[in-house]
């Protein structure tokens, strides 16, 4: 069936289809629309899951850790301020290691108060040990959730589905809804191993001695590292049985590509656009989509960037004092290879700043005809 | 798990940890009463039932029990000293003041 829907929506379709069951949540803008359709269907009955009202986000992910360890499947989503009220808990889900589904509406910080896109809220949770999947349209949002799920449980760690303000959250696209029993067979319900049990009770999570906690956080980066297979193989059962394409990243025109546009979200979906129009002027560029960024897909990233003369990264976010943050990581991932291409790092559209194809155009143009950056920042469209 | 299980553990190697920490022992057998330096007392002479200290206590500590006062069925809270911390909260919250804390003294 399809339908026309708003990323939002496409975020409550993806829980109900993965059949949630205890959903707890704070209203914010630009998500509001999440969790309001969610809460219809749990008050119809058409989704058969209990509905906690908090009165914050801190509470909201404190409710699921709970929830989650009881060994049932949950659901929250979130925005900007309201994930960094969460974020003493972001890292409790982890070490507790509970594997909630989140989605997240990228949304500038403030102050100012802005409520447009920007992607610093969830990169300020880099760290936390949650897994970060960045979409690029309403589709793979709805998609996205049921192969979140799939794969934190099968590693124990949480997962963030995330979309762009408004250029995805509050506009409509036509959505293939999957068919309930095909997902259910794709996602059986969720067994936990080590369970809160009243019958069998024990602490969770207290105070742990030196000898131990090392080797716990080993656990998770273990578990980020299996992750990144599981993504991989989750996205080719996805296809067979829905027949859509997923991965850890998405390329574009990269097998004869000399020059590469590297992005994330709903920029890379738009430079696609431009990259047509760069190759009918003649130039051999491709695009490197970033879509799973925790954990980081460094093999798939070399593998690309060591044959490629030169590349260009585009951000929505800054790391104050250093630079973009894609940018430092696909570096990063770079710099003990033999041939690593100069890599440009563009800073755009922050707060929401469109970033259309004609721009994307200009970054490629302007950066790509030069040797090597003389800066780890380039600027665009700053009013100087 | 059983109350053998009580000397610490150090696991030695990772593969043997749990995903997360768990207590080894059953909380059945770590009673976590003793770390309390003030007890709360219900003067159920006091009591309403309203069941505040119920619902604000942090521990679960406090155990809903049925009874009959004045010939009716009231439902009457109960205090489980062998996990209340005595963090005072339920004393705090009460609207009858019909709960007393007292310090402990060392056995």
């Amino acid at each position: 069936m399809r339908k026309l829907l708003i990323g939002n929506h496409a975020l409550s379709y993806g829980a109900k289809l993965s059949r949630a069951e205890v959903i707890s949540a704070y209203p914010i803008t630009p998500q509001t629309e999440v969790v309001e359709l969610l809460s219809e269907m749990c008050a119809s009955g058409e989704l058969k899951a209990k509905f906690i009202k908090v009165e914050s986000e801190h509470s909201a992910m404190a409710s699921l850790i709970g929830a989650s360890a009881v060994g049932v499947r949950t659901f929250t989503a979130t925005s900007s301020q309201g994930l960094a009220l969460m974020h003493e808990m972001l890292h409790w889900a982890v070490g507790a290691r509970t594997p909630i589904v989140m989605g997240n509406i990228n949304r500038a910080l403030a102050p100012p108060w802005s409520v447009w896109t920007e992607q610093n809220d969830s990169l300020s949770q880099r760290d936390t040990g949650w897994m970060q999947l960045y979409a690029q349209n309403n589709q793979e949002v709805l998609d996205s959730v049921i192969q979140a799920y799939k794969v934190a449980e099968s590693i124990d760690l949480p997962a963030m589905v995330i979309l762009a303000a408004f250029v995805l959250s509050h506009t409509s696209e036509t959505v293939e809804i999957p068919d309930q029993k095909k997902v259910d067979a794709f996602l059986p319900s969720y067994k936990r191993k080590y369970k809160l049990d009243p019958t069998d009770p024990h602490a969770f999570g207290g105070l742990t001695n030196t000898e131990n906690y090392y080797e716990l956080r080993y656990k998770i980066q273990k578990a980020m590292e299996k992750a990144l297979n599981k993504w991989e193989e989750v996205g080719k059962e996805f296809e067979e049985i829905f027949g859509r394409k997923y991965g850890l990243i998405e390329t574009y025109k990269v097998s004869d590509a000399k020059n590469l546009i590297i992005s994330s979200a709903t920029i890379a979906s738009t430079a696609r656009n431009a990259i047509d129009k760069l190759r009918e002027k003649g130039e051999k560029v491709g695009l490197l989509r970033i879509r799973v960024f925790r954990p980081f897909p460094a093999k798939k990233v070399r593998g690309i960037l060591n044959s490629i003369d030169k590349a260009v990264v585009i951000d929505r976010n800054i790391g104050f004092g250093a630079s973009g943050i894609f940018y430092q990581e696909v570096k990063a991932a770079m710099y003990n290879e033999k041939n690593t291409p100069p890599i440009f790092g563009v800073v755009a559209g922050l707060g929401g700043r469109d970033v259309t194809s004609k721009h994307i155009i200009e970054i490629y143009e302007d950066t790509i005809k030069k040797n090597k950056p003389k800066s780890d920042i380039i600027w665009k469209g700053l009013k100087e | 798990m059983s109350k053998k299980s009580k000397k610490i553990i150090i696991y030695k190697k990772e593969k043997e940890l749990p995903p997360s920490a768990i207590s080894f022992a059953s909380m059945n057998y770590n009673k976590t009463g003793n770390w309390r330096n003030f007890r709360p007392v219900i003067n159920y002479a006091k009591c309403t039932s309203c069941l505040i200290c119920w619902k604000f206590c942090p521990e679960g500590a406090i155990k809903l029990k049925k009874t009959k006062k004045n010939n009716k069925e009231v439902i009457k809270p109960v205090i489980n000293y062998d996990y209340c911390k005595g963090c005072g909260i339920c004393w705090e919250e009460c609207p009858t003041g019909a709960i007393d804390i007292i310090q402990e003294e060392e056995d």
